[in-house]
């Protein structure tokens, strides 16, 4: 796969998040926030409703990025999270090349990556880095 | 936690994990297909790493964990210094950042050591969620020949309230 600056990927991550797919997550990584499970502790600490780990955001960007670069070129992943991910929303993730260097017969390639709600909030914004 | 946990990447772990990210790439769950064979072996989704928390000892966002009486107390000691207790503190703590660097391949079968050490903290006035204090943490994960794996630089934010919607 050859990359340009300026080319772009997109597409949807997660399409109507239900509290099972949060719970999956929890049960898979180990985190048992109740936040992200218990609507009771959720309302009592001040949020609407139970709301996504901020990793499994980034973990559905993580199989956007692998799903379109390959399997095994990430050198660096990171993001800021910028908003919850609640019940009901649907995420479609977009990645754009900033930066493409030659080194040793590899592309390095720089991707800047946003992930968007349903009202094009950027719920996660970051970059990888990608040897292909 | 300078000594580190062990933390071994199994097969079944690495496919729950793949599926709870919608991922249903052989890669993840598959030895004998091609794709894999060209991985060297079943391989971990990019943030796989987080699974260590069930390895980690007094993980503090597994409240219900079944503990020793020796872990109860480190847990209880871990809580008064950080000045909440139960179960106070979770409702406050978010997730602000997440950075990984891969070095090398993990694969099914590696036994990884994580040992995380803390990094920077600092204060900020914010607009959604009142005073917040963030504080970074680095863990480095080291397969069973030493090589390190992946660094992963978290931080995290304890909010004064609730983030605004």
């Amino acid at each position: 796969m050859k990359l340009k600056v300026g080319d772009k990927h997109q597409a949807v991550v997660i399409e109507n998040v239900i509290r099972t797919h949060i719970v999956k997550y929890a049960g898979a990584s180990g985190d048992f926030n109740p936040l992200h499970h218990d609507d009771t502790f959720a309302q009592r600490v001040g949020y609407p409703t139970v709301f996504g780990h901020g990793m499994l955001s980034m973990g559905l960007t993580g199989t956007f990025l692998t799903n379109w670069l390959g399997y095994g070129k990430l050198m660096k992943y990171g993001v800021r999270f910028t908003k919850q991910v609640f019940p009901g929303d649907t995420l479609t993730a977009t990645g754009e090349v900033t930066d493409v260097k030659e080194e040793g017969g590899k592309q390095i390639a720089t991707i800047k990556v946003i992930t968007l709600n349903q009202n094009g909030e950027s719920v996660v914004e970051g970059e990888a880095v990608a040897a292909l | 936690m300078a000594d580190g946990f062990e933390f071994p990447v199994d097969r079944t772990q690495v496919m729950l994990f793949a599926r709870s990210l919608l991922d249903i790439s052989p890669v993840y769950s598959d030895p004998n297909h091609p794709d894999t064979k060209a991985q060297g072996g079943i391989i971990v989704p990019p943030t796989f790493v987080q699974c260590s928390a069930h390895w980690q000892p007094n993980y503090g966002l597994d409240m219900t964990r079944p503990l020793s009486e020796a872990e109860k107390a480190a847990r209880a000691e871990a809580q008064a210094q950080r000045g909440g207790g139960g179960g106070g503190n979770l409702g406050r703590g978010l997730h602000a950042e997440q950075h990984y660097e891969y070095h090398h391949p993990i694969h099914v079968g590696d036994t990884l050591t994580c040992t995380t050490r803390p990094g920077e903290r600092w204060e900020k006035e914010g607009r959604r969620g009142g005073k917040l204090t963030f504080s970074e943490s680095i863990s480095e994960y080291r397969n069973q020949d030493g090589v390190l794996c992946v660094t992963a630089r978290m931080i995290g934010v304890q909010t004064e309230r609730a983030v605004e919607q």
